[in-house]
C-alpha cells in the first residue's frame, strides 16, 4: 500500500506541520488570555477614573504586543500549508474546511487587526469609552478566530455534516449548522480558550510575583495577581469541566485515542483510572498484552467507566479490542473494517470505470450507492480504512499520549489550587511575605505552558494515523512532492522560528525588567 | 442562486481580494524604500512606523485571500500550493519576517538589532510582491500540473493533483510574461508607498526625495506594464468549450475577453488612467491625494485581470502538462451548498469595510511626524 509515496515526505510534512503548530502554539493562548485580561483591567480604569489601572493596562498591553505579532506570522504557515503539505487532504474535504477558515478571516482577523490599532495608538485620539470598546472587541476577535479553526479542528476529528460526491471525489459540506454547532466542536473551542485564559493568569501572577520579589511595583503586582488569579481560576473550573466532557466525547467517536491515553489494552467493565503510571517499556506488539502494561500504577477504581459514559459498571474497550474485535459487545474486527473500507474505494474505482466507459447503468447504481444510507454506514464510514494494510497501523503512540495526558490532568488541578492559594493570600495581605510562593508562582510559567502543549499532544498525536477520523489515513493527505524539499523547508522554519523566539524570550524579558513605560526612569 | 451564479460571485469576491491585496502591497513597497527616503535614523523611524499602523491590514488580507480562495476554490489551493511548493513558501518565508519585524524592531534586546528587522522588510517588501506578481503570472502563462480524481482510489498513489516538474513552481520565473508581472507589481508597489508616504507623513525631507523617487520608479513601471499588457493582449489565452467543458488553445482569448466583456474593458481602462493620474498629478504639482486615485486605480485594474483570468470561459490557472487538468472556476470550485453558505458570510464584508473605515479615521487624521510619534507609548 502507499508503493508510490514516499513514507519520509510524509513524516517530514508531518514533521513541519507539527513544528510550525507547535511554535503557533508557544504565542497564541497568551493572546487569547491576556486579551480579556487587558479588558477587564481598562474596564476598571474607565470605571474609575484611577490613571494607575491605566498604567498597569498599557503594561501588559506591551507584552501582548510583542506575542501577538509572532503568532499571526506562523498562524499564516499554518493555513497555508494545509494546501502545500497536504494537497490531498485540502480537496477531500476542502469543501468544509475552507469555509471556517474563511469565515475566520472576514469574521475575526478583521475586527483583530482594525481594533488592535486603536488599542494600541488610540489612546490619545479617541475617547475612552471607544478606547474600551476597542479592546474588547480585540479580545473578542482573537477568540472568535479560535472559535473558527477549533471548529475546523474538531470536524476533523468528528467529520459531520458531510456528504462524499463521487463524481468529485471529495467530500461536500451537507448541513453547515452540523458542523459549526457539533458538541464536539463546542466543547474543543471552550476547552481551548479557557486553556489559553489559564496560561495567561498564570504568566500574569508569575511576571506580578517577581516585581513583589523584586519589591517593585507593588500596587500593579499585588492588582495584577487579584484580577488574573480570579480570572484563571473560574476559568481552570471550566477548563475541568470541558476536559471531562471532552473525554466522555473522545471515548465515543475516538474510542482508540481514549484507550491510548489510559495505556487500556484490554478492555474491560469497572475500569480504573490511573493516576500515575509507568507504561510497561516491552509493549510493542499488541497481541496478547493484558494486565502488563504498567511498570507501576495508582489508580481510582472504576473512574474510567464514569468518565466514558456516566456509569461506574460501564464497559470502555481497549486497543485490543478494537483491533481484534469484540463480538460480545458489538465491537467490529480492524480487520473487517479495511475490508469494507476497501469495498467503498472499489465500488469509487468501478464508478469511475463507468463513467469513463459510458456505462450509464453501472454509473446510475454505483453512484447512488455514496447515496444510500446502508452503504454510507456498513461500508462508506470505514473509507479511509481501505487505504491501510497492517491493523497496527491504527494505534497511535501510546506512550507519548498517555504521559502527555496525564501531565496535562496533573497540572490541570495544580493550577486550579494555584489560584485558591494566590486569591487566600492576597485578601489576607500575606502574599508579599512568602517568598516560596512567589518563586513557585514564576515557576509554574513553563508549567501552563507544558500542560497547554501536552494538550495538543494528546488530541493530535492521540488520533494518529487520521487526518479525518476514518475517513482519511495521513499517508493519503498528502501532496506530491519530494522529501528533499520539504526536509530543506522543515530546517528553515526551525531554524527562522528558533531565532524568532529567542528574541521574543529577550524583548520580553526586557520589557518586564522595565516595567511599566509611564514613570519610568 | 444557480451554481453558476455562485462560482461568478466567488470569482468576484477573489478578484476583490486579490485587487485590495494589491493596493495594500503599499507597505511593502514602502518598506523596500526605508533607507532610500529615511537618511537619518529619525526619518527612518518615521517611515517604518507610518507602514507599521496599517500592515496588518494586508497582512489580514493575504489571510483572508487565501482563506476565501481555500473555500470557495479549493482545487485551487489543492494543486497550487502542493505543487508551485518552492514560490509558495518561499512567499510565505517574506510574510513571517514581515509580522515580528515591526514589533521588534525598536524594542531594546531585540538579539539581532533593528538594522536586521529592517533588512527583513525590505526582503518581504521586495521578494514578496515579485514573487506573487509572478505567481499570479501563471494564470495567464500555464503550469506543469495534472488532475485526476480517479487517483484517490488508487492506493499506491492516492495523490489527486500532481505537479509534473521537479523545479515545483520556481519555472514560472523563466517565463518572461511572469516576469514582467513580478516587476510590474514590485514597482507600483513602490509607487503606492510613495504616495501613501506623501500623504501619511509630515516630513520634508522625506517628501522631497519621496517625489523624486515617483519618478525613477514610474519610467520602468509603466514600461514593465505595458509590456505585459501588450503581451497579454496578443497572446493565446486557454479557454473551454461552454457545453463540452474542452480546455483549448484559444487566439487573442485575453483580448477577446476584454472586448466581450465590455465592462471589464472600461474597468481596466478607468483604472489605469486613475493609477496614471494619481502619478502624474503628484509628479507635476505638491499633491498629496495621488494614493486615492491610484489605489483605487489599482483595484479597478487587477480585478479586471483576475475577471479575464476567470470570466467568460476562460480557464483562470491553466496547465500546459495536460490542458484537460487545467482549472477553471467550474470545475475547480466548492459545493453549490458550500458557496451558498458562504456567500451569506460574505454579507458581513460591507460591514467590515465599514468599521475598519470608522476605526481608522478616527486616530488616522493627523499626519505622522516626529512630535507624534514621540507621544506615541506605542512605537515601532
Amino acid at each position: 500500500m502507499f508503493d508510490n509515496i514516499d513514507l519520509s515526505m510524509v513524516n517530514w510534512s508531518r514533521g513541519q506541520f507539527a513544528l510550525t503548530a507547535m511554535y503557533h502554539w508557544i504565542f497564541v493562548p497568551l493572546t487569547l488570555g491576556l486579551s480579556f485580561i487587558l479588558a477587564f483591567m481598562e474596564s476598571w480604569y474607565v470605571k474609575t477614573g484611577d490613571e494607575r489601572w491605566k498604567r498597569i493596562t498599557k503594561f501588559w498591553m506591551t507584552l501582548f504586543g510583542v506575542n501577538f505579532a509572532i503568532g499571526v506570522a506562523t498562524g499564516i504557515i499554518l493555513e497555508f500549508e494545509f494546501g502545500t503539505n497536504w494537497s490531498n487532504y485540502s480537496w477531500f474535504v476542502g469543501d468544509i474546511f475552507g469555509a471556517p477558515l474563511a469565515i475566520e478571516g472576514i469574521m475575526a482577523f478583521f475586527i483583530e487587526s482594525t481594533f488592535i490599532a486603536v488599542m494600541f495608538f488610540g489612546w490619545n485620539k479617541v475617547s475612552k469609552k471607544f478606547h474600551l470598546v476597542s479592546t474588547w472587541l480585540v479580545a473578542i476577535g482573537a477568540n472568535l478566530s479560535a472559535l473558527w479553526i477549533l471548529v475546523a479542528n474538531a470536524w476533523m476529528q468528528n467529520p459531520v455534516g458531510t456528504q462524499f460526491n463521487p463524481e468529485k471525489a471529495r467530500n461536500e459540506m451537507s448541513n453547515f449548522w452540523d458542523v459549526i454547532l457539533s458538541p464536539v466542536a463546542s466543547t474543543k473551542f471552550i476547552h481551548t480558550i479557557t486553556s489559553g485564559f489559564v496560561l495567561a493568569s498564570i504568566f500574569v501572577i508569575g511576571v506580578s510575583a517577581w516585581f513583589l520579589l523584586k519589591k517593585r511595583e507593588l500596587f500593579m503586582a499585588r492588582r495584577s495577581i487579584l484580577v488574573a488569579s480570579i480570572f484563571g481560576l473560574l476559568s481552570s473550573l471550566v477548563l475541568i469541566l470541558t476536559g471531562d466532557t471532552s473525554a466522555r466525547q473522545i471515548s465515543k467517536i475516538q474510542p482508540m485515542k481514549f484507550a491510548a491515553i489510559e495505556g487500556l489494552y484490554t478492555g474491560k467493565e469497572q475500569a480504573g483510572l490511573v493516576v500515575v503510571g509507568i507504561l510497561s517499556p516491552e509493549r510493542g506488539d499488541t497481541a496478547g498484552i493484558g494486565n502488563n502494561d504498567f511498570v507501576f500504577r495508582i489508580e481510582i477504581p472504576k473512574i474510567l467507566s464514569y468518565m466514558a459514559s456516566g456509569s461506574f459498571d460501564a464497559f470502555v474497550p481497549g486497543i485490543n479490542d478494537m483491533l481484534y474485535g469484540n463480538s460480545e459487545r458489538g465491537i467490529i474486527p480492524a480487520q473487517e473494517k479495511i475490508e469494507r473500507g476497501r469495498v467503498a474505494r472499489e465500488t469509487l474505482a468501478a464508478f469511475k470505470k463507468a463513467k469513463d466507459t459510458e456505462d450509464t447503468a453501472a454509473y446510475n447504481l454505483l453512484k447512488n450507492k455514496f447515496y444510500d444510507t446502508e452503504f454510507k454506514e456498513d461500508y462508506f464510514r470505514y473509507f479511509g480504512y481501505g487505504f491501510l494494510n497492517d491493523i497496527n497501523g491504527l494505534v497511535p503512540n501510546v506512550p507519548l499520549t498517555f504521559y502527555s495526558f496525564h501531565i496535562m490532568v496533573g497540572l490541570g488541578f495544580y493550577f486550579v489550587l494555584f489560584f485558591i492559594l494566590f486569591l487566600v493570600l492576597l485578601f489576607r495581605n500575606k502574599i508579599e511575605n512568602r517568598r516560596f510562593m512567589l518563586r513557585l508562582a514564576v515557576f509554574t510559567i513553563p508549567l501552563a505552558y507544558i500542560a497547554t502543549m501536552t494538550g495538543w499532544v494528546v488530541a493530535e498525536v492521540g488520533r494518529q494515523p487520521w487526518t479525518i477520523q476514518d475517513l482519511l489515513p495521513v499517508m493519503a493527505a498528502t501532496s506530491h512532492i519530494d522529501a528533499t524539499s520539504v526536509q530543506v523547508t522543515f530546517w528553515l522554519f526551525a531554524a527562522l522560528f528558533t531565532a524568532l523566539f529567542i528574541a521574543e524570550v529577550q524583548i520580553m524579558f526586557k520589557q518586564i525588567r522595565l516595567g511599566p513605560k509611564e514613570g519610568r526612569k | 442562486m444557480s451554481y453558476t451564479v455562485l462560482q461568478h460571485y466567488w470569482w468576484a469576491i477573489i478578484s476583490i481580494l486579490g485587487s485590495v491585496l494589491a493596493f495594500l502591497m503599499f507597505v511593502q513597497g514602502g518598506q523596500t524604500l526605508i533607507y532610500t527616503l529615511g537618511k537619518t535614523e529619525d526619518e527612518r523611524t518615521i517611515i517604518v512606523n507610518s507602514l507599521g499602523r496599517k500592515w496588518e491590514f494586508t497582512f489580514t488580507t493575504l489571510v483572508t485571500f487565501g482563506g476565501a480562495f481555500f473555500a470557495s476554490f479549493p482545487l485551487f489551493y489543492s494543486t497550487s500550493f502542493g505543487g508551485a511548493y518552492w514560490v509558495w513558501l518561499a512567499i510565505l518565508f517574506c510574510f513571517i519576517i514581515q509580522a515580528i519585524s515591526y514589533e521588534f524592531r525598536s524594542k531594546p534586546n531585540n538579539v539581532f538589532g533593528h538594522k536586521t528587522y529592517e533588512v527583513f522588510l525590505f526582503i518581504n517588501g521586495a521578494l514578496g510582491t515579485f514573487l506573487i506578481g509572478t505567481a499570479i503570472g501563471t494564470f495567464f502563462n500555464g503550469s506543469q500540473f495534472s488532475v485526476n480524481f480517479a487517483n484517490i482510489s488508487n492506493t499506491g498513489n492516492p495523490v489527486i493533483s500532481r505537479w509534473e516538474v521537479h523545479s515545483r513552481g520556481l519555472e514560472a520565473a523563466l517565463n518572461i510574461h511572469n516576469l514582467s508581472l513580478g516587476i510590474t507589481v514590485f514597482f507600483l508597489a513602490r509607487i503606492l508607498g510613495l504616495l501613501y508616504f506623501m500623504n501619511n507623513i509630515e516630513n520634508e525631507p522625506v517628501l522631497v526625495r519621496a517625489r523624486k523617487q515617483l519618478l525613477s520608479n514610474f519610467i520602468p513601471f509603466l514600461a514593465v506594464f505595458l509590456f505585459f499588457v501588450a503581451w497579454l493582449l496578443l497572446k493565446h489565452g486557454y479557454g473551454y468549450h461552454p457545453e463540452t467543458k474542452v480546455v483549448s488553445l484559444v487566439k487573442y482569448k485575453y483580448l477577446h475577453n476584454f472586448i466581450e466583456m465590455p465592462l471589464v474593458g472600461l474597468l481596466f481602462l478607468a483604472g489605469t488612467l486613475l493609477v496614471l493620474y494619481g502619478i502624474i498629478k503628484s509628479l507635476l504639482a505638491s499633491y498629496t491625494k495621488g494614493i486615492w486615485f491610484s489605489g483605487i486605480g489599482t483595484v479597478l485594474v487587477v480585478f479586471s485581470l483576475f475577471a479575464v483570468a476567470g470570466y467568460n470561459h476562460t480557464a483562470y490557472y491553466p496547465s500546459d502538462f495536460d490542458l484537460q487538468s487545467s482549472l477553471t472556476i467550474e470545475n475547480s470550485s466548492s459545493s453549490r451548498y458550500t458557496l451558498t453558505i458562504m456567500s451569506y458570510v460574505s454579507l458581513l464584508v460591507p460591514f467590515v469595510i465599514a468599521y475598519i473605515f470608522y476605526a481608522w479615521k478616527s486616530i488616522n487624521d493627523k499626519k505622522i511626524n516626529l512630535d507624534e510619534i514621540k507621544e506615541e507609548s506605542h512605537v515601532y
